[in-house]
C-alpha cells in the first residue's frame, strides 16, 4: 500500500515536473531541405541554449492560410509560429489571423545598432510579416539540347522563342509571374506592367503572348516538379524557385544552367498566429527575436541558396555546409544574378488575384 | 382468409387485446434497437450531417457586410444603384462611423477581402482607407475625405457591390457557380473568357462516366475469373488485386508519371521497338488520358470487389443447366449468367462513379490542364483564395448533382438491384 502511494506520487511529480520543464513550441514550415535549413540555423542552436524549449515541426505551410482560419473559427490555435510566403502573410493579416508586430521592439537590431525596421527595410511588406529570406522564381534550362545548335537562352524572352529554342517548357499553373513575363516580352516596359495588366486589353495581351507557347507548356503546381521534369528531359526550360535549381545543379550535378534574367523576387518569413495565450506568445517572441537576428539569417544560407532578408546579414554569408562552395554567387541577390530583376507587386496581386486567376483557369481549360 | 373471427377480439392470457400487447412489445423492441444504434447515429449526426449542413449554410451566408458596416448598410438602402451617382454625405458619414469601429477591431480588411471576390480592387481600398481613417477630420465633410483617401470611393460600381452584398444572405455564390453574375440589368452570364465552372462540372461528369465504364470493362473479366477459379488460385489473384489498393495513392500516381511521360518507360519501349518515331512520342500524361488511366487504375478494386462477391453467389449449375438445354457458351453467359451479375455491376458502378466525381489529388498530379475536375477548383477556393462561400456553393451543386444521378439511377436500374455481397 505504502509502496503504491510512493509510486503514484512519484509518477505525478514526474509528470508535473516534465510539464513545467519542457515548453512545446509548434513551428510550421514547408518540409524538405528548406525546413531542415531552418532547423539547423535557427531552432537547433536555440534549443541548445534553452533546453527547456521543445520545438515540434509541422509541414503544413502550403495550406497554412486555410488551416489557420479553421483553427480561428474553432477557437483553438495549436500553432505558435508559421512560415508563409509574403502574399499569404498579407492575406492572413487582412483576415485578422496573424498578429501585428512592432519590428523595432519585437526583432533584434543589427550588430552595429541599426534598428530592425531599417535593416529589413522595404521587405517588411505587411504589419504581420517577419521576413527571413529572399527567394526568386526563375528559369533553369538544360545545357545539352541538340536542337538548339549550341545556342543557350540568355534572356527571359527566349522562353517565348520556339524557333531558336524548340522544346517543352514548364510554367507554374497560376497567373502570377507568367502574366508579367508575357507582357515584358510583348514590349511592355517594366514599370508599366501592372498598369497594363490592370486593364482588360492588357490581360488579353498577356494571354495572347502565352497562347504562342501554350501547346508547348507543362504546367506545374509543386516546386519540385520542374527539377524533376528537367532531370527527366521532359522539358528543356522551366521556372521554379532558385533553391530547387541550386540543388539540381550543384547537389545532383545535372546538366542544367540558371537563366536568372527577369527573375521575380519574393519573400518568405514568419507570422505569429493571432489569439495565442500570453505565456506562449512570450516564448514565441523570444524564439522569433533569436531566429531572425543577423547571424542566424546568415547561417541559414549555409544550407540553402536563399538570400537573407537583412541587409546586415549579406556580408556574413559563407560557404555551403556540405559542399564547401561559396554561397554568395548562388544567391538571387548577388549582383551578377540580379542584373535584371522584377519586383512582385503584393498589393496589386492581393486585389487582382481572384479575378485574374478565374480568367487564367478559364484560359487554361480552353 | 382472415386470422380473426368476426366480432371477436383476440386477447392475451391476462385479458389485454392481443393487438395492443403486440404493438407494445414491438415498440419496446424498436426502442431497444434504436438504443443499440444510438452511438453510431449520434456519431454520424455530429461528424457527417452537421458539417454538411454547415457547408450548405456557408454557400448563402453573408453576414460580414452587415456586421462590419451596420450603419452604412441601413443608410445605403435609400440610395438608388442605377442613379449613376455615388451616395450622399449621410452615407459617407455612416461609413466613417463604421470604419472607425472596424479599424479598431481590425475587421475592415477582412471585409475588403470578402468584397474583393466580387470586384477587384476593393481589398486595397479597405486596407488603404483603414490606414487613413485615424487622420480624417471627425467633423466632416466625409465624402471629400474618403475620395481623397482613395478615388475608388467615387466609383458607382464600388457602391453597387456594397449595396448588392449588404443583405445577410446572398445568392451571389450560387450565381457565380453557374458562371453568372448580378448586374444592374439583372442576372447575366459572365463574359466568355471568365466562364469555367459549368464547363468543369460537365467535364467532371463526362470523365467520371468514362472512368466508370473503363473500370467495368477491365474489372468484369477479372471478377469473373476470380469467381470461377478454385479458391487457392483465386486467393493469389485476389492479393494481386488488393496489393495496389494497399499502396499509397501518391506512390501509384507518381509511378504512372514514370511510365506515361514522354521520356518515360512506355514511350521509350515503343520508340525502341520502332512502333513510333522519336519525334512522335505519345502524350499520355498531363492531359485527360493521364487522368483516365491513373484513376481507372486507382478505382479498379472498388469495381472488382463488389462484382466478385456477387458472382461468387451465382451457382455454376445454372449455366450448366442452360448448356444442357442447348444454349451455346455466349447465350448461356448473356441470358443466364450476366443478368444475375447485374446487382454487382450496379454496386461497383455507383461506388466508382461517386468516388471519382469527388477526386482531386490524382487529377491535380497527372491531369495537366485538360484533365482537372471541379474538385480541384473547390480545393483551390478552400485552401488558396479562402473564398469558402464559393467553395461551399460549388460543393453543394456537386452534392445535388450526385443525388440527382442517384435518383435517375434508381428510376432506371432500381436501387434494390444494388448488392455489395
Amino acid at each position: 500500500m505504502k509502496l503504491k502511494t510512493v509510486i503514484l506520487a512519484g509518477t505525478a511529480l514526474a509528470f508535473a515536473g516534465s510539464a513545467a520543464l519542457a515548453k512545446d513550441l509548434t513551428v510550421v514550415s514547408w518540409g524538405g531541405a528548406y525546413q531542415a535549413s531552418q532547423k539547423n540555423a535557427y531552432t537547433d542552436p536555440y534549443t541548445a541554449e534553452n533546453p527547456d524549449i521543445n520545438v515540434i515541426w509541422d509541414e503544413s505551410s502550403n495550406e497554412a492560410v486555410a488551416k489557420l482560419r479553421a483553427m480561428n473559427e474553432a477557437g483553438n490555435i495549436t500553432w505558435d509560429l508559421v512560415d508563409v510566403v509574403a502574399s499569404d502573410a498579407i492575406r492572413l493579416c487582412d483576415e485578422g489571423l496573424a498578429l501585428e508586430i512592432n519590428a523595432d521592439e519585437d526583432l533584434a537590431a543589427a550588430p552595429d545598432g541599426t534598428p530592425a525596421s531599417e535593416d529589413f527595410g522595404d521587405l517588411l511588406v505587411s504589419e504581420c510579416f517577419i521576413p527571413q529570406i529572399v527567394y526568386s522564381t526563375t528559369f533553369g534550362y538544360r545545357s545539352d539540347v541538340d536542337e538548339w545548335g549550341g545556342k543557350e537562352p540568355t534572356e527571359i524572352c527566349d522562353i517565348f522563342d520556339l524557333e531558336t529554342f524548340p522544346g517543352k517548357r514548364s510554367l507554374e499553373k497560376r497567373p502570377i509571374n507568367n502574366m508579367e513575363w508575357a507582357l515584358l516580352c510583348d514590349g511592355v516596359p517594366k514599370d508599366e506592367v501592372y498598369n497594363v495588366l490592370e486593364t482588360e486589353e492588357g490581360q488579353a495581351q498577356a494571354f495572347a503572348k502565352l497562347d504562342s507557347i501554350k501547346d508547348n507548356v507543362v504546367w506545374w503546381s509543386a516546386g519540385a516538379e520542374t527539377p524533376q521534369l528537367l532531370a527527366d528531359k521532359e522539358v528543356v526550360i522551366g521556372s521554379t524557385y532558385n533553391g530547387r535549381l541550386f540543388a539540381l545543379i550543384e547537389e545532383q550535378k545535372q546538366p542544367v544552367k540558371m537563366l536568372w534574367d527577369a527573375q521575380v523576387f519574393d519573400l518568405d518569413g514568419w507570422i505569429i498566429p493571432a489569439g495565442l495565450p500570453e505565456d506562449r506568445l512570450a516564448e514565441v517572441k523570444k524564439l522569433v527575436k533569436y531566429a531572425t537576428d543577423t547571424q542566424r539569417l546568415a547561417d541559414q544560407a549555409k544550407y540553402i541558396s536563399y538570400g537573407p532578408a537583412r541587409k546586415s546579414s549579406a556580408p556574413l554569408v559563407g560557404k555551403h555546409a556540405k559542399l564547401g562552395i561559396d554561397m554568395a554567387p548562388h544567391m538571387p541577390t548577388d549582383p551578377n544574378n540580379a542584373k535584371n530583376t522584377f519586383l512582385y507587386n503584393y498589393e496589386w496581386w492581393a486585389d487582382y488575384r481572384d479575378d485574374i486567376d478565374a480568367k487564367f483557369q478559364a484560359w487554361l481549360s480552353q | 382468409m382472415s386470422d380473426t373471427t368476426d366480432g371477436q377480439v383476440l386477447t392475451t392470457q391476462d385479458g389485454k387485446p392481443l393487438k395492443a400487447a403486440l404493438a407494445k412489445a414491438l415498440r419496446r423492441e424498436k426502442l431497444r434497437a434504436l438504443m443499440l444504434i444510438a452511438p453510431l447515429l449520434i456519431f454520424v449526426l455530429i461528424t457527417f450531417v452537421a458539417p454538411i449542413a454547415d457547408m450548405l449554410f456557408r454557400s448563402v451566408e453573408n453576414g460580414i457586410v452587415a456586421d462590419t458596416l451596420p450603419r452604412t448598410v441601413i443608410a445605403i438602402q435609400e440610395w438608388d444603384p442605377n442613379s449613376g451617382e455615388v451616395p450622399n454625405e449621410e452615407v459617407f458619414a455612416a461609413l466613417y462611423g463604421d470604419m472607425v469601429v472596424a479599424v479598431e477591431e481590425k475587421t475592415h480588411t477582412r471585409l475588403g477581402s470578402r468584397l474583393n471576390y466580387e470586384q477587384s480592387g476593393i481589398s486595397s481600398l479597405f486596407r488603404k482607407t483603414g490606414r487613413r481613417i485615424k487622420r480624417m477630420d471627425e467633423a466632416g465633410p466625409f465624402k471629400e475625405q474618403f475620395l481623397d483617401a482613395d478615388r475608388k470611393w467615387g466609383d458607382v460600381s464600388t457602391w453597387q457591390v456594397l449595396k448588392q452584398f449588404s443583405p445577410r444572405y446572398t445568392g451571389g455564390y450560387f450565381l457565380n457557380s453557374f458562371d453568372a453574375h448580378q448586374t444592374a440589368d439583372g442576372i447575366e452570364m459572365k463574359p466568355a473568357d471568365q466562364r469555367i465552372y459549368l464547363f468543369l462540372f460537365g467535364r467532371t461528369l463526362f470523365l467520371s462516366i468514362v472512368i466508370t465504364v473503363s473500370c467495368l470493362l477491365l474489372g468484369y473479366p477479372i471478377a469473373f475469373l476470380l469467381a470461377a477459379l478454385p479458391l487457392r488460385t483465386s486467393n493469389l489473384l485476389m492479393i494481386l488485386v488488393l496489393l495496389p489498393f494497399w499502396t499509397s495513392l501518391l506512390v501509384r500516381t507518381s509511378a504512372w508519371k514514370v511510365l506515361l511521360q514522354q521520356q518515360g518507360v512506355i514511350n521509350d519501349f515503343l520508340v525502341w521497338t520502332g512502333v513510333i518515331s522519336d519525334a512522335g512520342r505519345l502524350v499520355m500524361i498531363n492531359n485527360q488520358t493521364g487522368t483516365i488511366i491513373a484513376m481507372t487504375h486507382i478505382l479498379l478494386p472498388f469495381m472488382i470487389l463488389p462484382l466478385y462477391s456477387v458472382m461468387k453467389t451465382i451457382s455454376p449449375s445454372y449455366v450448366r443447366a442452360a448448356k444442357s438445354l442447348g444454349a451455346n457458351d455466349w447465350i448461356a453467359f448473356w441470358r443466364v449468367y450476366f443478368p444475375q451479375s447485374v446487382p454487382g455491376i450496379g454496386a461497383g458502378a455507383v461506388l466508382v462513379f461517386i468516388l471519382s466525381i469527388g477526386y482531386y489529388i490524382t487529377p491535380e498530379l497527372v491531369g495537366g490542364t485538360s484533365g482537372i475536375f471541379i474538385s480541384n477548383r473547390i480545393a483551390y477556393h478552400i485552401s488558396s483564395s479562402l473564398n469558402w462561400g464559393l467553395a461551399a456553393s460549388l460543393g453543394t451543386l456537386l452534392l445535388v448533382a450526385v443525388l440527382m444521378l442517384f435518383v435517375v439511377y434508381d428510376k432506371i436500374v432500381g436501387i434494390d438491384n444494388v448488392k455489395l455481397g
